[in-house]
């Protein structure tokens, strides 16, 4: 089968829809924005995900006009935003707080932007219904957003901000408000409306979840800088610094010494008297050898003995056990000292799990498994 | 716990007689038929005919009326712009120096408004008649709309003001369509407020009015100076309830909008 693989950012001949060049933001003496320059390409679905107050939602309100850089271009289509008029700007956003108008119905929220477009009169009333339909919500056209609710609502926000048909749909946080079941389910209506629609969205979120689902990149932002852009895959197998390995996911970060070996891998000196670890890598070791090896939770084998042909394994106890319904999180302290998470698939019933507190045990992991860092 | 002791009951009732057992004399005797004040002679309503039959008052009525409406309205637009800036102005130079000079007017004796402002048309050569009262009344009324619009305003979303801008609107129109919807029973409440401060008024409006610019609160002190009248029962009661009513349709349309805004709450509460 033949399937042409969505990734413009590897392509050298694709043009950037959106282009960051050097852009800055300051509010007073603080700095939002420091310096970001980055591209995003057509029929993407983006994420900007960081900590609260990363800058990440300051970005997002400049693409839509809402607040100016301080220093640096934002290009769209190759023209500088700034040049062009808000209202003529095919931008549109999706607020946080949904933000829809309560004097108004939900088909007057939606014809709310078409009626101050181009749009004829007479076809307001079908593009109304389109958008009705492609969210779901074709019976309630008549009711005011209080008497909806939350799930409903955050759709008429979407269809409101789809409803011009915008090349760019900017969503802030677009289901912060929504439980956990409910927000699983509208991330995957969510990517299927981007992907008939084609429309190139960029989403705000710091539920590292909701952008591992839904995004084709994701960018990490950080105190204002961006820190690795990348597809969600390879942010979280192949995180480029301790900071990004940190953030996403669960992980171990052992620090040690690391020197090539003859046979091209890499050897880890990370305790005394412990043997070194091996690790299948092609990160420049820096002069000082100091690197940082990371390895999730999930990609360690936990066992009662010590398994022969491991490629690593180190022995310890278990101190605590988390038990999460689908896993098992086992904090296991190691003879050197060190405390590591060890994730187990709760295949069996609880009754029969083979481990429990203070029992010695060793964990074991591949060669290729962890990751060597050196920033 | 008990709510009606015997103590909380003559309070209540001590309180109130304080309050409105004076007002409550003038209605009664606006009814008496004797043409002596004090002597109860039966029921009548002779003197609200009369009442409307005396020119002076009528006209007195339709200044007052006159200026009423036309400086509420004013301070009316004026107030909910300056409420707009403070609210959603962000932070400029001398912010809180600004919103605190819109309350001092609040408290600022009445004759002192008054002297000022009288001054100041003096000065400026404008004939004093109803225009001057019309201005002096906006002048004080505005910090009064003022404070009930901002109170709105500020629990108001702003992401609601940027999606209308977001989808098109120019500010203006972003405020005209969306904002004003939105807060505009604040905005009747303050109207209605702007309206009654403006009939009550007497110290303000003796200052800056003319020979042929009498409201009824002149009216009325000028008459009982002259000699108390049951004319002047009928008129007082008549105002009476002239503010009685807006006092009170102000507060139900603003009782009204906070329910309204709880129910939403609760119900978008409920549906989450």
């Amino acid at each position: 089968m033949f399937m042409t693989i969505f990734e413009p950012w590897n392509e050298t001949n694709s043009k950037p829809f959106i282009e960051f060049r050097g852009v800055s933001k300051r509010f007073g003496a603080l700095t939002a924005i420091d310096n970001v320059s980055f591209s995003i390409y057509e029929r993407e679905f983006f994420a900007l995900l960081g900590p609260s107050g990363c800058g990440k939602t300051t970005l997002m309100r400049m693409l839509g006009g809402l607040e100016k850089p301080s220093k640096g271009q934002i290009f769209i289509d190759g023209q500088d935003i700034n040049t062009i008029p808000a209202n003529k700007r095919s931008v549109n956003m999706m607020f946080q707080s949904y933000a829809l108008f309560p004097h108004l119905t939900v088909a007057d929220n939606i014809a709310f932007g078409l009626k101050r477009s181009d749009m004829p009169k007479s076809e307001i009333p079908d593009r109304v219904n389109e958008m009705l339909k492609l969210v779901q919500l074709d019976n309630l056209d008549a009711r005011k957003p209080h008497q909806i609710s939350g799930g409903q609502r955050q759709r008429v926000a979407l269809a409101r901000s789809l409803a011009k048909a915008p090349k760019l749909l900017l969503l802030d946080e677009p289901l912060g408000a929504l439980d956990k079941k409910l927000r699983q389910e509208t991330q995957f209506e969510l990517v299927d409306i981007q992907e008939k629609l084609g429309t190139t969205f960029v989403i705000v979120t710091h539920d590292q979840e909701e952008a591992m689902t839904v995004a084709s990149r994701i960018a990490i932002m950080d105190q204002g800088k961006l820190i690795q852009i990348d597809t969600p895959d390879l942010i979280y197998e192949a995180p480029s610094s301790v900071r990004v390995a940190d953030f996403i996911g669960d992980v171990n970060l052992i620090e040690g010494n690391a020197q090539k070996m003859a046979n091209g891998k890499m050897q880890i000196e990370w305790a005394e008297s412990q043997p070194a670890l091996i690790a299948d890598s092609s990160a420049q070791i820096p002069n000082d050898g100091k690197i940082t090896f990371a390895i999730r939770p999930e990609k360690i084998a936990m066992t009662k003995h010590k398994p022969d042909d491991a490629d690593n394994a180190v022995e310890g106890h278990i101190q605590d056990i988390a038990y999460l319904g689908n896993v098992s999180i086992f904090k296991v302290r190691l003879t050197s000292g060190q405390l590591m998470n060890a994730q187990a698939s709760n295949t069996r019933r609880l009754s029969r799990r083979n481990f429990t507190w203070e029992d010695k045990v060793w964990l074991s992991w591949t060669e290729t498994a962890g990751i060597v860092l050196t920033k | 716990m008990k709510r009606f002791t015997w103590f909380n009951t003559i309070s209540l009732t001590l309180g109130f007689a304080f309050l409105y057992i004076p007002m409550l004399i003038l209605i009664i005797y606006s009814f008496n038929a004797s043409k002596l004040v004090t002597v109860w002679a039966g029921f009548s309503t002779q003197w609200y005919s009369r009442l409307f039959n005396n020119e002076a008052f009528i006209d007195a009525a339709w200044v007052t009326l006159k200026v009423g409406f036309i400086s509420s309205c004013a301070a009316t637009i004026l107030g909910t712009m300056i409420a707009y800036i403070m609210v959603r102005g962000g932070r400029f130079y001398g912010r809180s120096l600004f919103s605190s000079m819109i309350y001092a007017p609040l408290v600022m004796p009445e004759v002192i408004t008054g002297l000022s402002l009288l001054l100041l048309f003096i000065s400026i050569g404008l004939d004093r008649g109803v225009f001057t009262i019309i201005l002096a009344h906006t002048t004080f009324s505005m910090c009064y709309v003022s404070v009930v619009v901002s109170s709105r305003l500020a629990s108001f979303d702003v992401s609601i003001e940027e999606a209308a801008i977001d989808l098109g609107c120019t500010a203006f129109d972003a405020f005209r369509s969306v904002t004003l919807p939105i807060i505009a029973p604040a905005v009747i409440s303050g109207w209605l407020l702007a309206f009654t401060l403006s009939l009550d008024d007497l110290v303000i409006a003796s200052f800056v009015s003319g020979p042929a610019s009498t409201t009824l609160p002149i009216k009325i002190y000028s008459s009982v100076r002259l000699g108390l009248s049951p004319e002047i029962n009928a008129l007082s009661t008549l105002m009476i309830a002239v503010v009685t009513f807006g006092v009170l349709t102000s507060s139900i349309i603003s009782k009204r909008a906070i329910k309204r805004q709880k129910r939403e709450e609760e119900q978008a509460f409920k549906n989450g």
